[in-house]
């Protein structure tokens, strides 16, 4: 661009200037739009705290105190943002062909499972084997799970929305099946879990902090993600049958293939979040992985507008809003339900905002009429 | 925490004057200041196994001294280690309550063990002196004999002869319950048979519903329950005009016609102690558990249906069980499949290790574990 300036400069009138700052002002719309979504949602939920008759002050200070304020609240934020990144890219990365996958969680939980019985299979193996053994258990059953849907889709034209989520319920079923039968720790009477994989299989917490490797994988993959959408061929096929199924198919673009294998990748990403939340947190498969990590990767991944990179901030806002939501309660005696309130109010703020993009002539290309 | 160069003189003196009023506290007679966090897995008020803990807290609330901070609905996943940190980092609690069962392992143990100046005390009764931190301990009640009295009372009502229990989960505590509501009730009439249906959860309103409906479909008259909040079953029981006998708190506002009596904990006599001691500086004991007779459960007032035989015949056994002792699980008893499972000569009274690995349903129970 910068080559093309003198030549703007000394071409006649009647010849279009360069846009030079258009890559800037898209950079800046695209950071602008959803950060003012915000901040109008915020407005809005001081609102309704006032009708409340809570000081709105006292709410965002507890916010600031309880998720970034001191070390622990930081390290509390980021623990609760790790699994979320993963599963917000369970549902990014198939939204690049136009699927709305919102199943993550069945593939989180059956992960978990399969990587528990890894772990629990390799519990001779070295550390190392035990636990890349684990990460590829899980991932591969996230990865069949989701892939489901994505077959059903591309081959039989399934809806894969409805198919993945009824695919979650199925796999909580499984999985609860197979904790309180078959997989069931007989000692664990009042809570039916699976026996719990050795001790040195479990991955450590990142040293120096009490966060564990999940906040560091997570955002691994959210950049892989990224570059593989953004930057590969790969990831411009499946950005081109998103935008034109039709027009793909005419490329001779491997469409259902595109779609299993982004379905595919996006179930093995939610499965190794199970894994970790096994390997890391848990130390065996129970009801604690049916927590909602998977529905709040649909809702991060909407805030983030299906982009990798955006998904990371996002999810430590949510994990920040969770982290304080405790504190908020203690010390201002709300209910726990608030913080759903400004939860719902950023989301529906940021998917209404999505109709601001393009209508804003400052951002747009100059010149060109 | 802070660095040599902000130590200026100002702070220095600020540091002595704090030092100075920390010294001159003992010499106040007021008690300890003492910060003391509860933890819910429901909402405060579910008529139920929270709400019951939540009037435990409410009850201390007044001592002087006392401080106390509430987190409700925390899922028993580590979001409730993280609430177990911050009330200790952020709120400066000094003991915590993490009242849902889910909470002990390993949550509350790993906190425990992070946090040895802490005092943890989980409701439950899972705590192993062999095995946990002595800064970690138990506290439960036997509620058995409330459900005891709820079938005695039960059987008074019941017209079919067919009482219903909605159950959460076949786990031990549940099947005492089960258990010792049947043979309430058969201890009246030995014709009477008990229905129970387990949802597999506990919370899960909509089948908490259907099990009730389902129950008084089949004929069952009275109907109790042994899930985290009583307040659907005790609603569409009392909508289908049938009886109730309560669970975990008083829910007699919510059946005022149907409602016999209920099985209720009384958490404020564990909260009471609990904060005298640590205010007194003593020694909290790790393992505490007691019945009606210690003051731990309660019986809910009795309510207009239920007629004076009843009420005679209840409080009879209410006072046999208050002077401690009692024991209705006697050998020879048989469970519903035919087995014998206490031999004759034996016999557990409420306290008896033994019914803590409950894992059959006495004769006179329809219904399956598994």
């Amino acid at each position: 661009m910068s080559a093309a300036e003198p030549v703007a400069a000394t071409a006649p009138a009647t010849q279009l200037p360069a846009d030079s700052t258009y890559k800037l002002r898209r950079a800046l719309e695209a950071g602008l739009v959803p950060v003012t979504a915000i901040l109008a949602a915020t407005l809005l939920f001081c609102v309704f705290l006032i009708t409340l008759g809570r000081s709105p002050v006292e709410f965002f200070d507890l916010i600031w105190t309880g998720a970034f304020g001191s070390w622990f609240s930081l390290q509390n934020t980021l623990t609760r943002a790790a699994p979320l990144l993963l599963t917000a890219l369970c549902v990014a990365v198939p939204a690049q062909l136009g699927l709305i996958i919102i199943g993550g969680e069945g593939a989180l939980v059956l992960g978990g499972l399969a990587a528990t019985c890894a772990g629990l299979a390799l519990a001779d193996a070295p550390t190392i084997v035990n636990q890349i053994g684990m990460a590829v258990a899980g991932a591969a059953m996230g990865a069949v799970w989701v892939g489901i849907a994505g077959f059903l889709r591309a081959k039989r034209g399934i809806n894969e929305t409805v198919s993945s989520l009824v695919l979650a319920y199925i796999a909580i079923a499984v999985f609860n099946q197979l904790v309180e039968g078959p997989l069931r720790d007989p000692s664990s009477l009042n809570k039916p879990s699976t026996y719990a994989i050795p001790d040195d299989a479990m991955l450590p917490d990142i040293p120096g902090l009490e966060v564990h490797p999940g906040i560091i994988i997570g955002p691994i993959f959210c950049v892989l993600c990224w570059v593989l959408i953004a930057r590969t061929s790969t990831g411009f096929a499946a950005r081109v049958t998103g935008g034109n199924i039709r027009a793909a198919q005419l490329q001779g673009l491997p469409v259902a293939w595109l779609m299993v294998g982004a379905c595919a990748l996006g179930g093995a990403l939610a499965g190794l979040a199970g894994m970790i939340e096994v390997a890391a947190v848990y130390g065996k498969a129970n009801a604690s992985l049916i927590a909602g990590y998977g529905y709040a990767g649909v809702l991060i991944a909407f805030l983030a507008r299906q982009n990798p990179l955006a998904i990371m901030p996002m999810a430590v806002l949510l994990g920040g809003l969770g982290a304080a939501g405790g504190l908020l309660q203690r010390r201002m005696g709300l209910p726990d339900a608030t913080v759903l309130v400004l939860q719902g109010m950023i989301f529906v703020a940021i998917l209404a905002s999505e109709t601001m993009y393009g209508r804003i002539k400052w951002f747009q290309p100059r010149g060109t009429t | 925490m802070f660095e040599l160069k902000n130590l200026s003189r100002r702070r220095i003196i600020q540091g002595a004057g704090a030092l100075a009023a920390t010294s001159a506290m003992p010499a106040l007679a007021a008690p300890k200041p003492v910060t003391i966090g509860f933890i819910y897995v429901g909402p405060k008020d579910d008529y139920g196994y929270n709400q019951a803990h939540a009037e435990g807290a409410a009850a201390i609330k007044s001592m002087p001294g006392i401080k106390i901070t509430e987190e409700e609905r925390v899922p028993e996943t580590d979001d409730v280690e993280k609430t177990m940190q911050s009330m200790i980092q952020l709120d400066g609690a000094s003991l915590v309550f993490p009242t849902s069962f889910g909470y002990f392992d390993p949550y509350m143990l790993r906190m425990a063990k992070k946090y040895p100046k802490v005092e943890f005390r989980h409701c439950g009764g899972l705590w192993d002196k062999a095995k946990h931190p002595m800064n970690a301990g138990s506290y439960f009640g036997y509620i058995g004999m409330g459900q005891y009295i709820n079938g005695v009372v039960a059987a008074y009502a019941t017209k079919s002869k067919k009482l219903g229990f909605v159950a959460a989960k076949p786990i031990p505590q549940v099947l005492i319950n089960v258990n010792s509501f049947a043979m309430g009730a058969r201890s009246v009439d030995p014709a009477i048979t008990v229905s129970v249906i387990f949802t597999g959860e506990w919370s899960m309103p909509v089948k908490e519903a259907e099990a009730t409906n389902a129950l008084i479909d089949q004929g069952c008259d009275v109907i109790t329950c042994h899930v985290d909040g009583p307040k659907v079953v005790v609603q569409t029981t009392e909508s289908r005009g049938a009886f109730t006998c309560g669970y975990h708190a008083n829910q007699l506002a919510l059946a005022p016609k149907g409602y016999l009596t209920g099985a209720e904990w009384n958490w404020a006599t564990v909260y009471k102690m609990f904060a005298t001691k640590m205010q007194a500086g003593e020694k909290l004991p790790n393992f505490t558990r007691g019945g009606l007779s210690d003051g731990f459960i309660k019986m809910s007032a009795y309510g207009p249906s239920v007629g004076a035989e009843a009420r005679k015949h209840a409080d009879a056994v209410k006072a046999e069980i208050m002077k401690g002792g009692y024991t209705v699980f006697k050998g020879p008893l048989k469970d519903n499949k035919g087995n014998e499972v206490i031999p004759a000569g034996k016999a557990y009274p409420e306290t008896a290790i033994e019914l803590e690995s409950t894992s059959w349903l006495v004769d006179g129970v329809k219904g399956s574990t598994s």
